[in-house]
């Protein structure tokens, strides 16, 4: 449904968005990630037409953002950071004049009104002029014009950003209930909403793609196998940590054994598949065999926090090289 | 063309949804209020002594009320139209709405003479409050309605091509107070350019007295359709809603 080869944006003294390249297919949610400043907002603006790439192309739907930006934006809808509402005006009206704009018309546009009126959970609000709504009613507004047109594509910068959690929630979960309908793309620089919200995750830092990947498989693959959590205590006495690494170690498909913290007679230990192998079973048992009690067991999957810094932090270097090139070229010149 | 419409009807709705729209009214329908006044007061005082003296040349309503009248409110819009296209686009701007815009299936020409025609459509109800007023002159007098109507049309001429400027100004900024400060310079230089150009006849002179934007009003005050005069404003209006758009364009590449 998204195509982008290459897009760059270059402001006057930064590189906003530097070669990104990634596809979404459709009905897809997909979120966008990345520290503030990363080039989040500059690519999604380059996607809805709003602002021209420096290079590289971006196409909709099948239509280039550059050649056919109109039947780009008739397919888009988007909500930038601040909802763009205008304060003056009655939420119905508000929406009325979205759908017009739109290219919507007569009992179709009133029909698209009421739905996103539903939709969004505003219709009780629908009298109430927006510069009176509270915030979290504000970004449902901003969410019910980006829908009003039916587009294939949303774009959402920021969606939760300024609510309160509970808010916060409500607009979770209206995204996930639209991503049947549309093919969503949501930037944010909160981790755990991508996590609930998106399928998949594209990463960016310093305006280049760092990684693309579902969330899952992102957990995973920055560890390599499965990772568990094992507490082992000893009935009798005290527990010889080595002891228990070792024996740990023993167990078919260990790749590797941390010990994590060791307080008398407990120890903690994080364990290490090899790829694709499934060693909880083996591990409960080599402890159990050994005389230990388990105390618990449970995966530690890598937060999607931890990956995050993990890539971002690889490329701090790498990307601080270049920006150093980049003042020597510009110093040179 | 529909798409104008629909941005003309919502810039119209949010004058009239807050109060600048009807403090515009108010002030403009008394400044007027008091010109026409004082002007049909002197004209008055003139009559009855010209007939006290026993002069025989006939007083005219045309020349010697509407037309001064008709300078006047020239003058008294160059203070208003700032008022009127200032928030045209830098509220947009500011509050962010330029985006979804910029962003549906619209020409950017289309906002902009959408927006443009909002502004003209508010003036022109400044104007009827003159109007208002010049129709007791029908009622107990009998002026040339001919010059007057074209008087108007000079007017709106007028008024366009400095709502053209002041459109452009208020698109090249986020602050209203800067777009209609700027504007408000920009009128009064347009209409004091021509002053020094009194007492000379050299080749800026006349540069400067074209360019004023009050000198073409005087053909139009006399009930005269000049087509230099008309051209020019017409030429104004066009630069203006022109360089908006390449402002608008730019807003894309700058950002």
């Amino acid at each position: 449904m998204i195509t982008v080869k290459g897009l760059t944006k270059r402001y006057a003294h930064n590189l906003a968005v530097d070669g990104i390249s990634f596809e979404v297919p459709k009905g897809q949610i997909v979120g966008f990630l990345g520290p503030n400043g990363a080039g989040k907002t500059t690519t999604m603006r380059i996607l809805t037409c709003f602002l021209p790439p420096t290079a590289g192309s971006a196409t909709v739907a099948g239509f280039d953002v550059l050649e056919q930006p109109m039947e780009v934006k008739k397919r888009i809808g988007y909500l930038p950071e601040t909802p763009p509402l205008y304060p003056e005006m009655e939420v119905d009206e508000y929406l009325t004049f979205v759908g017009k704009l739109k290219g919507l018309r007569g009992a179709e546009l009133r029909q698209r009104v009421e739905y996103v009126l539903e939709r969004c959970a505003v219709a009780d609000m629908r009298k109430r002029l927006i510069s009176k709504l509270s915030k979290g009613y504000r970004q449902r507004v901003g969410l019910a014009q980006a829908i009003i047109h039916n587009p294939d594509v949303l774009i959402l910068d920021e969606p939760t950003a300024g609510l309160d959690p509970k808010q916060i929630n409500e607009t979770r979960d209206l995204i996930r209930a639209l991503a049947g309908d549309h093919t969503i793309i949501l930037s944010t620089h909160i981790l755990p909403e991508v996590e609930q919200t998106c399928d998949h995750v594209i990463i960016i830092n310093k305006g280049k793609l760092v990684a693309i990947d579902t969330v899952h498989n992102l957990q995973n693959r920055a560890r390599g196998g499965e990772s568990v959590l094992v507490e082992v205590a000893s009935a009798d006495g005290d527990l010889d940590q080595a002891t228990v690494q070792r024996r740990l170690e023993q167990v078919v498909g260990v790749s590797r054994v941390v010990p994590k913290q060791s307080q008398g007679t407990r120890a903690v230990f994080e364990v290490e598949s090899l790829k694709e192998r499934s060693i909880r079973a083996d591990v409960a048992r080599a402890v159990v065999q050994s005389g230990w009690d388990l105390n618990e067991l449970r995966s530690a999957a890598m937060s999607l926090e931890e990956v995050f810094l993990q890539l971002t932090g690889a490329e701090g270097p790498e990307a601080k090289e270049k920006a150093e090139e980049l003042v020597a070229e510009g110093a040179t010149k | 063309m529909s798409n104008i419409l629909i941005i003309c009807r919502k810039e119209l709705k949010s004058y009239f949804a807050s109060p600048v729209a009807y403090l515009l009214l108010a002030m403009f329908a008394l400044i007027f209020g008091f010109f026409f006044w004082s002007s049909l007061q002197a004209f008055v005082y003139y009559g009855i002594q010209s007939q006290m003296r026993g002069q025989s040349f006939p007083m005219n309503l045309n020349e010697q009320l509407i037309r001064p009248l008709l300078s006047n409110v020239s003058v008294i819009g160059l203070f208003f139209i700032p008022m009127i296209s200032m928030r045209l686009f830098a509220e947009e701007k500011r509050t962010g709405t330029i985006e979804l815009l910029a962003t549906s299936p619209i020409r950017d020409i289309e906002v902009i003479i959408g927006k443009w025609l909002a502004a003209m459509a508010l003036y022109s109800c400044l104007l009827v409050f003159t109007a208002l007023n010049f129709a007791f002159l029908f009622r107990y007098g009998n002026p040339d309605w001919k010059p007057l109507a074209i008087g108007y049309l000079g007017l709106l001429l007028q008024a366009g091509g400095l709502l053209a400027v002041g459109t452009f100004i208020s698109s090249l900024t986020k602050n209203q107070i800067i777009a209609g400060a700027a504007t408000f310079g920009v009128c009064l230089l347009l209409w004091v350019i021509e002053w020094p150009t009194s007492f000379e006849t050299a080749t800026w002179a006349r540069v400067l007295s074209y360019l004023s934007v009050v000198t073409h009003f005087e053909s139009f005050g006399k009930g005269v359709l000049d087509t230099k005069d008309a051209i020019y404003y017409v030429t104004l209006i066009f630069f203006g809603l022109f360089l908006t758009s390449r402002s608008m364009e730019s807003l894309r590449w700058r950002s």
